[in-house]
């Protein structure tokens, strides 16, 4: 006879037993990160409409997007872009079942970490 | 009575019933929009914050056009997929249902509406 012990079965330890780490930190960072994007991008497509509209419509949406909110919005969504990217890039490794013991995964965590930090400031330096 | 081995209990009912090609999707909207993504970030940062003249003229040429384009076409593609997983992890039943084909419709149209605009400022 197949499994007779049905939903008695023991459950494995959740985010309740686990004391938070980087690496379930920087997990769950990347898929905050790149969901929230979806803000950034609607205000971005917004401004983009806008400009191809008229040059009234593009006043409105570039008053929002350079404002100090969107200025906030917008440097967030940087962040968020390059902490999703360097993260992704991490999955594309890890994918290639590299860099899997705790030692390589910590340091790849604090690349994301660190790296997500310096681009966003280079970023806002170049631009 | 039919005889139910383990094997046939078992197949078709993992947690996701599918998925390679869910998976292999997103990593290649990933690895473009690894290229894409450094691109669009110095092009649109430069246009953004210029004058209504500055980022029309900005947008008439090709190379920041088809970068403005390609990353969002591409990037809404990406996040198509990963917003149907973070659905499919939190949300469950008919919620689920809507919400997966609330989010694909809004993912396209905004691809959709950000290309067309590019398109426009570009032509």
């Amino acid at each position: 006879m197949a499994d007779v012990n049905r939903g008695n079965r023991p459950l494995s330890p959740h985010l309740s037993i686990y004391r938070p780490q980087l690496n379930s930190i920087t997990s769950i960072l990347t898929r905050i990160t790149g969901n929230a994007l979806l803000i950034g991008a609607i205000l971005i497509v917004w401004w983009f409409v806008a400009a191809a509209t008229s040059e009234s419509a593009f006043a409105t949406a570039n008053s929002v997007i350079t404002s100090w909110l969107g200025d906030l919005v917008m440097f967030g969504s940087l962040w968020a872009l390059w902490y999703h990217t360097l993260a992704g890039v991490r999955h594309l490794i890890w994918d290639n079942a590299a860099m899997l013991d705790l030692g390589s995964a910590e340091k790849l965590g604090w690349a994301v970490v660190i790296g997500s930090v310096v681009l966003t400031i280079l970023t806002v330096l170049v631009i | 009575m039919r005889y139910l081995t383990d094997r046939k209990r078992a197949v078709g009912l993992g947690s996701a019933k599918s998925g390679v090609h869910h998976f292999w999707a997103m990593k290649v909207s990933s690895v473009a929009l690894l290229v894409l993504v450094p691109l669009f970030v110095f092009t649109f940062g430069s246009a953004l914050g210029g004058s209504y003249e500055e980022v029309t003229a900005y947008y008439a040429r090709p190379f920041p056009a088809i970068v403005a384009a390609l990353t969002l076409a591409v990037g809404m593609i990406h996040f198509k997929d990963g917003v149907q997983v973070l659905i499919e992890d939190y949300v469950h039943g008919t919620a689920q249902k809507y919400a997966i084909i609330g989010m694909i419709c809004l993912s396209y149209a905004i691809a959709a509406v950000g290309v067309f605009s590019v398109i426009k400022l570009a032509l």
